[in-house]
């Protein structure tokens, strides 16, 4: 299915998705609004999007946007979920109900963003030891070990 | 007289358990290393002979470390007795027609009774090391052992039946060769049973590499895991024997010295066997490895012995 | 029920394949909850990717899985191409798919040969090890290192290959797939390996696909999803293979998956060179230092372990922004508690094994 069948096919089943959608590089992207989230990704999973393939996060400096990519065997098509949270009081609804496959993810991005997942079953860092101050992959994480790369190439 | 003799008989029995599991161990590597299409050791002394013989000093000095929280005297000693007994069962084997180190009448008693003071030993040292992995395998040990006993003696009986005597030099005596396809099925069942007794694969589920480490001897370290690997060598050294002697005839058809060469060329092929089924096939589950033993093995050397029985009555 | 024991297996433990723990809670020797806690090997690739430029983050990728560095290099250099718009040249598409499917046979060799190490045929391993190596003799003459192979880069491959190469690289095919069945006989023919193997760890299709599980692990539970037939990338669609598919979902599925993945590997590779035409093996005129527009994006291949993605967002610089890998043997992993439950201890091994985690890439 390409990017124009499957927004033709969301907007027909979800009439209140279609204007979050819109293409980025050949990918479909929805930007939800971060407590309508789950309810979104609950839709996509009615709509056949059946594999949570990856949950990640990125900071963009003031916010942190979550970024979830659901793929769909049926459809042969993948989407991109994104949504924002502050950055003070960074708390997201947890899809592990919708996916199993999110508990280890969320756990991640818990561990190195500082995320909380609200109703996570087993929200505990995963990678890093559990003594660990901080949260590595934000983008003002301090550690005397990183040396700045100098420019060339 | 006789307390001299035994003790210079143990220190025979040592020496060549000693000499047979270096040999053994190089002819383990060489086959082993046929069978995985590579070459083995090759380059001290010929065909790597002698690489063994580098080995023993390096196990010699390597440090001796005791876990803190082991049960010291125990962890420290326990080797001793796993590879004692292996030694002691030894004397009883018919070397060649009319002779053995220690000739007694209940010989072949003897050799199925005296490695199994090994459980025992296997048990102290598993519980001593204070490490769950070692403990999982020492109780593996002694549950595997204890039960692949069973078929083991019955297999025996089967040519103890034939021969009419617990006697070796006399089984060896008796033995004609139609003993062979007649108790073709109790060497079988003694070979396997055997190579469960020593721990080896596809039965070497209290050391399972992959799942324990090396199970009840994984704390231990230098010579006295040394002891642990001469002990399994001993035990196969010594079950090749005893299984060539009684099911092969012994030095049959030669006696005297002629008769002990014919007999560890009997033996030697025993132990590729072992070793070439350790080398194939992977290793049981522990409940499959229990099944097999009650439900196959004890089963098929019972009907065994109703055979022979059924062919002595004929005769 | 007797009391519980609780058994650290690893760290460093022969069979965790790397530096995993996993924590077990044994009945006996029935496992009631395994656990496996992983970071031992986490170095921080995704933030250090941060700090250097596009370039040199390939050489990291190759870190990640690094019995099949060439995926991770891949799927890497897809994500920047589709940032930075870079179109690649045909032979190169051709090499990666040959590279990438040798590589698939040498990390399958890997995956098969430790499940026989962990059942206990060592001979298994070796047997699979000396195909392995052919691979790997293979990479050594295409880019001189063994292991971690730094190949696929932004814009095609590092070097065109080598004088002889396609010969050598042809005699592999042809005597490979002889060589699988001869494995097939003894590994997966072996009465004991059958009962060691299957039944144990059934994982239903349902099961794999809300557990995100790819590549072998789902495919053995009959899940059939390949990314190379269901979401064509590269030259794929060019090439006639087969998807093998399990059905019982056990490690014996899962474990068998692989060898004839490498049989259908062996068809593409030898497909892929008959269709190889001269010409360029790197983009031209692309710039020393990448600096690809703002924006995001997201590649996936298929991988020996599942679907290797990789996230990729550009602010501009010559350094990316943020870097995730989306890891299937990570996701796989996660699987652990959940088919491990209610077997043995000896069980657990074997599970693991066929997850065919690396954890390279689980730590990252």
């Amino acid at each position: 299915m390409n990017i124009n069948e499957l927004r033709e096919h969301l907007c027909s089943e979800y009439p209140d998705l279609c204007p979050l959608f819109s293409v980025e590089f050949g990918d479909g992207v929805l930007v939800v609004e971060a407590k309508r989230l789950h309810d979104a990704a609950s839709d996509l999973r009615d709509l056949g999007f059946d594999r949570l393939g990856m949950v990640t996060a990125v900071d963009t400096g003031d916010e942190f946007e979550l970024v979830y990519r659901l793929q769909s065997r049926e459809m042969h098509a993948g989407i991109f979920v994104k949504a924002r949270v502050p950055r003070d009081t960074a708390s997201i609804a947890s899809v592990t109900d919708l996916w199993p496959a999110a508990n280890w993810q969320e756990r991640e991005v818990y561990d190195l963003f500082g995320i909380t997942f609200e109703g996570h079953p087993d929200l505990r860092r995963i990678l890093l030891t559990d003594d660990w101050v901080g949260h590595p992959l934000r983008k003002d994480y301090e550690d005397d070990r990183i040396i700045r790369r100098p420019d060339y190439i | 007289m006789t307390l001299l003799w035994g003790f210079l008989w143990g220190v025979a029995a040592v020496a060549t358990i000693a000499g047979g599991a270096i040999l053994g161990v190089w002819w383990e590597r060489k086959v082993s290393a046929r069978i995985q299409m590579r070459y083995g050791p090759q380059q001290i002394g010929p065909f790597g002979s002698l690489q063994m013989i580098a080995d023993v000093p390096k196990l010699l000095f390597k440090e001796d470390i005791v876990p803190a929280l082991a049960d010291k005297a125990i962890f420290k000693y326990a080797p001793l007795f796993v590879f004692g007994p292996v030694a002691v069962s030894m004397v009883v084997i018919p070397f060649t027609a009319g002779w053995a180190p220690l000739d007694t009448s209940v010989g072949v008693l003897f050799f199925l009774a005296v490695p199994s003071i090994e459980v025992i030993a296997i048990l102290l040292s598993s519980w001593a090391s204070h490490n769950t992995l070692s403990t999982l395998g020492g109780l593996r040990a002694t549950a595997q052992m204890i039960s692949y006993e069973v078929p083991r003696s019955l297999a025996v009986l089967a040519i103890v039946l034939l021969a009419g005597s617990l006697r070796p030099l006399d089984v060896v005596a008796a033995w004609r060769w139609w003993w062979m396809p007649l108790t073709f099925v109790a060497f079988v069942i003694y070979f396997i049973a055997s190579i469960a007794e020593m721990n080896r694969g596809p039965f070497d589920i209290p050391e399972a590499e992959s799942e324990l480490v090396a199970g009840y001897f994984a704390d231990y370290s230098g010579m006295r895991w040394a002891s642990f690997m001469m002990a399994e060598y001993g035990a196969m050294i010594a079950a090749s024997l005893f299984g060539a002697a009684l099911f092969f005839g012994g030095g049959w058809p030669f006696g005297g010295a002629l008769g002990v060469v014919v007999l560890v060329v009997k033996a030697v092929l025993i132990m590729t066997a072992i070793m070439w089924v350790k080398w194939t096939f992977p290793r049981l589950r522990q409940d499959q490895l229990m099944s097999f033993c009650w439900k196959v093995l004890t089963p098929l050397a019972l009907v065994q012995l109703v055979v022979i029985g059924v062919v002595l009555a004929w005769l | 029920m007797t009391e519980q024991t609780i058994v650290n297996i690893g760290p460093s433990h022969p069979s965790t394949h790397g530096v995993c723990r996993v924590v077990v809670t044994l009945d006996g020797e029935i496992v009631t909850h395994a656990e496996p806690i992983i970071g031992h090997l986490h170095r921080g690739i995704e933030k250090m990717a941060e700090n250097r430029t596009y370039l040199q983050v390939v050489p990291l990728t190759d870190r990640l899985d690094y019995v099949g560095s060439m995926y991770a290099n891949w799927a890497y250099c897809r994500a920047v191409e589709r940032l930075a718009g870079i179109r690649v040249p045909e032979r190169a598409e051709y090499i990666r798919v040959i590279v990438c499917e040798l590589q698939r046979i040498a990390s399958h060799m890997m995956g098969i040969g430790s499940t026989g190490a962990d059942t206990g045929a060592f001979t298994a391993f070796m047997y699979a090890f000396a195909q392995r190596d052919h691979v790997v003799e293979l990479f050594e003459a295409l880019c001189g290192a063994r292991l971690t192979y730094n190949y696929v880069r932004p814009g095609g491959v590092s070097m065109d290959l080598p004088e002889g190469w396609v010969e050598q690289c042809r005699a592999f095919t042809a005597q490979h797939p002889s060589a699988m069945l001869e494995l097939d006989r003894l590994l997966f023919g072996n009465v004991i390996a059958r009962a060691r193997l299957k039944g144990v760890g059934v994982l239903s299709a349902d099961d794999a696909v809300a557990w995100g599980a790819s590549g072998p692990t789902a495919r053995g539970s009959g899940v059939d999803w390949d990314l190379r037939r269901d979401d064509p990338y590269s030259v794929y669609p060019r090439f006639d293979f087969q998807v093998p598919l399990g059905e019982n979902g056990d490690s014996y599925d899962r474990a068998r998956i692989r060898l004839w993945e490498c049989v259908e590997s062996c068809k593409i590779i030898d497909q892929a060179l008959d269709q190889l035409e001269p010409g360029l093996v790197k983009a031209e005129g692309l710039p020393r230092l990448l600096a690809p527009r703002p924006g995001d994006a997201y590649d996936h291949i298929e991988s020996a372990r599942g679907s290797l993605g990789v996230y990729l967002v550009s602010d501009g610089t010559p350094r990316p922004y943020r870097m995730k890998v989306r890891s299937p043997a990570f996701c796989n992993l996660a699987l652990l508690p959940l088919l491990a439950e209610g077997h043995t201890l000896s069980d657990l091994v074997v599970i693991l094994g066929s997850l065919d985690p690396v954890f390279g890439e689980v730590d990252r």
